[in-house]
């Protein structure tokens, strides 16, 4: 009895589909992965796919696939309101990335480097912006403009990015700076550099990558930013902003466009800057021992 | 020389310390100022410690408040159950692919968040392939809808915010010590011995970061709503900014985000306490 089902069994797992359930059963977790991925990745197809969509007659999205046209990638800067919200973006992005960037770099070095009264208080100062939901932090500068009859327009706008942009960079620079190899510093300070030659020719270059991150990192905050933006923008309008007033009457086509170019751009730049570092480690490693 | 040096922190810490002060600390103050204030918009609002402003608030949103919170916990933990199979699997079965699919998680942050929920309210339109097969499996009626309801919703916050649980619990996975799994393999453990007994609680305080980063601004957006939602999804954030930009209400709407504000307090308060203290368990049950 039990020799028969023995052999029945191994009747059964030399069949098709319990090979096929047993292969199932090894991989599920890579095949999870796989789908999960997937998932992550429609909707930026989707987005690619609708920039060659005919879109209506207004030449606007219409939620569904009626016809195939490049028209929209020829005409990609046709659209005066979306281009010109776009440039808005873009100039906001970098100037507060630029102040965002230096002033959070300083806290990181503050923080990892000094032994300070404060130091418990700052940290919570940082954190706190993070942890709070954006409708709040809008919500609350907004009635500070208010209050003081501030005028809503690119400067709170400024304001408010640079504001909950410094809690990232201090987190991206800080955990570069933990990492940091101090006698590198020393060495130059034995040597005779002075406090701020070394700081520009020893520690800033070493930094860099890190700083590079939460510079990369600040920009694209700023460019995606929408909720906070909603509360202080006054009349002046951003990317985001613009889709949003756009989505309650019709959406331009070259929205999808400018999209995905600005998706393209920002993937070449980050492979540029992972094959630059790959490069970098390579020379490291060739590099010979500095003789002793 | 030296008291010049004890400076030298406060210095480095001056520009960044005043600009969150000034407008994120100071702001809270001007917040809660302005929600005890009375009157209207036309006619100016003037200080009168109006606590009735939070109580209004309250009782008029009572099932908006329900549905931020019931709409943001499932979003998280569906986004959960979603993040931590794939990060182990990016962390610790990948192998050369490891970057490759790293990329492919945080690649939504390439595109405008609006964007983003715009294309899926293009994939769960009524008509789309997606919800063709929705219907075809009767996971959907024949003639019902995705958008405009709440699952329109969850699926939006869930993708939207799936990231910022992915990349820590990532990261817990990542700094594991592949030679404890091995220990408890030797110690005969079965595999899900050594998951529940090993794996997860080391990578514990990813999970609680993760779910924290994930539940809180899930339950502040409105956006997934305004986009995906319909007539009866309105979250409390949709209430908010209809208060402030559109009736300028601010008073009331001030309150309102004080109460919701005061609420993800105590939601994570209570949350870190279970969770924290079962983190710890974990602790010390692998000493003993």
């Amino acid at each position: 009895m039990e020799a028969a089902t023995a052999t029945t069994a191994r009747h059964v797992s030399d069949s098709m589909p319990a090979r096929a359930w047993a292969w199932l059963r090894r991989n599920a977790l890579m095949i999870f992965a796989g789908l999960a991925v997937v998932y992550m990745l429609v909707p930026i197809l989707v987005i690619g796919l609708f920039s060659f969509e005919k879109g209506n007659d207004q030449g606007e999205l219409d939620f569904a696939w009626d016809g195939f046209s490049i028209e929209y990638w020829t005409d990609a800067f046709g659209q005066t309101a979306v281009n010109d919200s776009m440039i808005t973006s873009l100039e906001l992005a970098a100037l507060t990335m630029v102040v965002a960037t230096v002033i959070g770099t300083l806290m990181a070095m503050a923080l990892v480097r000094y032994q300070f009264f404060g130091r418990r208080a700052t940290n919570l100062l940082i954190i706190l912006p993070m942890a709070t939901p954006e409708i709040v932090i809008g919500a609350a500068l907004l009635s500070l403009f208010i209050s003081y009859n501030f005028e809503l327009g690119f400067t709170s706008l400024f304001i408010a990015h640079v504001m909950f942009c410094i809690s990232f960079v201090v987190v991206v620079v800080r955990s570069r700076l933990i990492g940091f190899d101090r006698s590198i510093e020393e060495a130059a300070a034995d040597l005779g550099a002075k406090p701020l030659t070394t700081f520009r020719l020893i520690t800033l270059p070493l930094l860099a990558p890190g700083i590079m991150a939460a510079a990369l990192l600040a920009f694209a905050l700023s460019l995606d930013d929408f909720v906070i933006s909603n509360f202080n923008s006054g009349t002046t309008v951003t990317f985001p902003l613009y889709i949003f007033g756009a989505s309650l009457r019709g959406i331009p086509v070259q929205v999808n466009v400018l999209a995905t170019m600005l998706f393209a751009v920002t993937v070449l730049a980050i492979v540029l800057v992972l094959w630059q570092q790959r490069k970098a480690e390579q020379m490291a490693a060739v590099r010979p021992d500095p003789e002793v | 020389m030296t008291a010049r040096r004890r400076l030298v922190p406060y210095g480095l810490l001056a520009p960044g310390a005043i600009w969150l002060a000034l407008f994120f600390v100071i702001p809270m103050y001007f917040m809660g100022e302005l929600a005890l204030r009375s009157g209207t918009f036309t006619e100016g609002f003037q200080p009168a410690f109006e606590v009735s402003n939070f109580s209004d608030a309250l009782s008029g949103n009572t099932d908006q408040f329900v549905r931020s919170f019931v709409y943001a916990g499932t979003a998280t933990l569906i986004a959960l159950l979603i993040a931590y199979p794939l990060s182990y699997a990016i962390a610790l079965r990948a192998g050369r692919f490891k970057l490759l699919l790293l990329f492919a998680v945080v690649a939504p942050f390439f595109t405008t968040y609006l964007i983003r929920t715009i294309a899926w309210k293009t994939i769960l339109s009524d008509d789309s392939p997606a919800v063709s097969v929705l219907q075809f499996l009767h996971l959907v009626p024949e003639d019902g809808r995705v958008l405009a309801t709440g699952a329109a919703v969850i699926a939006g916050l869930t993708y939207n915010f799936l990231p910022f649980m992915i990349l820590p619990i990532y990261a817990s996975l990542d700094r594991i010590d592949t030679s404890l799994i091995e220990a408890g393999k030797d110690l005969y453990a079965s595999s899900t011995q050594t998951f529940l007994r090993v794996t997860l609680p080391i990578t514990a305080p990813g999970i609680v970061a993760g779910v924290l980063l994930t539940f809180i601004p899930a339950v502040g957006d409105y956006v997934n709503a305004e986009i995906l939602g319909g007539t009866g999804t309105a979250m409390i954030g949709n209430v908010i900014q209809s208060l402030y930009l559109e009736q300028r209400n601010y008073p009331e709407a001030a309150a309102l985000s004080f109460i919701m504000m005061l609420a993800i307090l105590a939601v994570v308060l209570v949350y870190l306490r279970v969770a924290g203290s079962g983190a710890f368990m974990g602790d010390d049950e692998e000493r003993s």
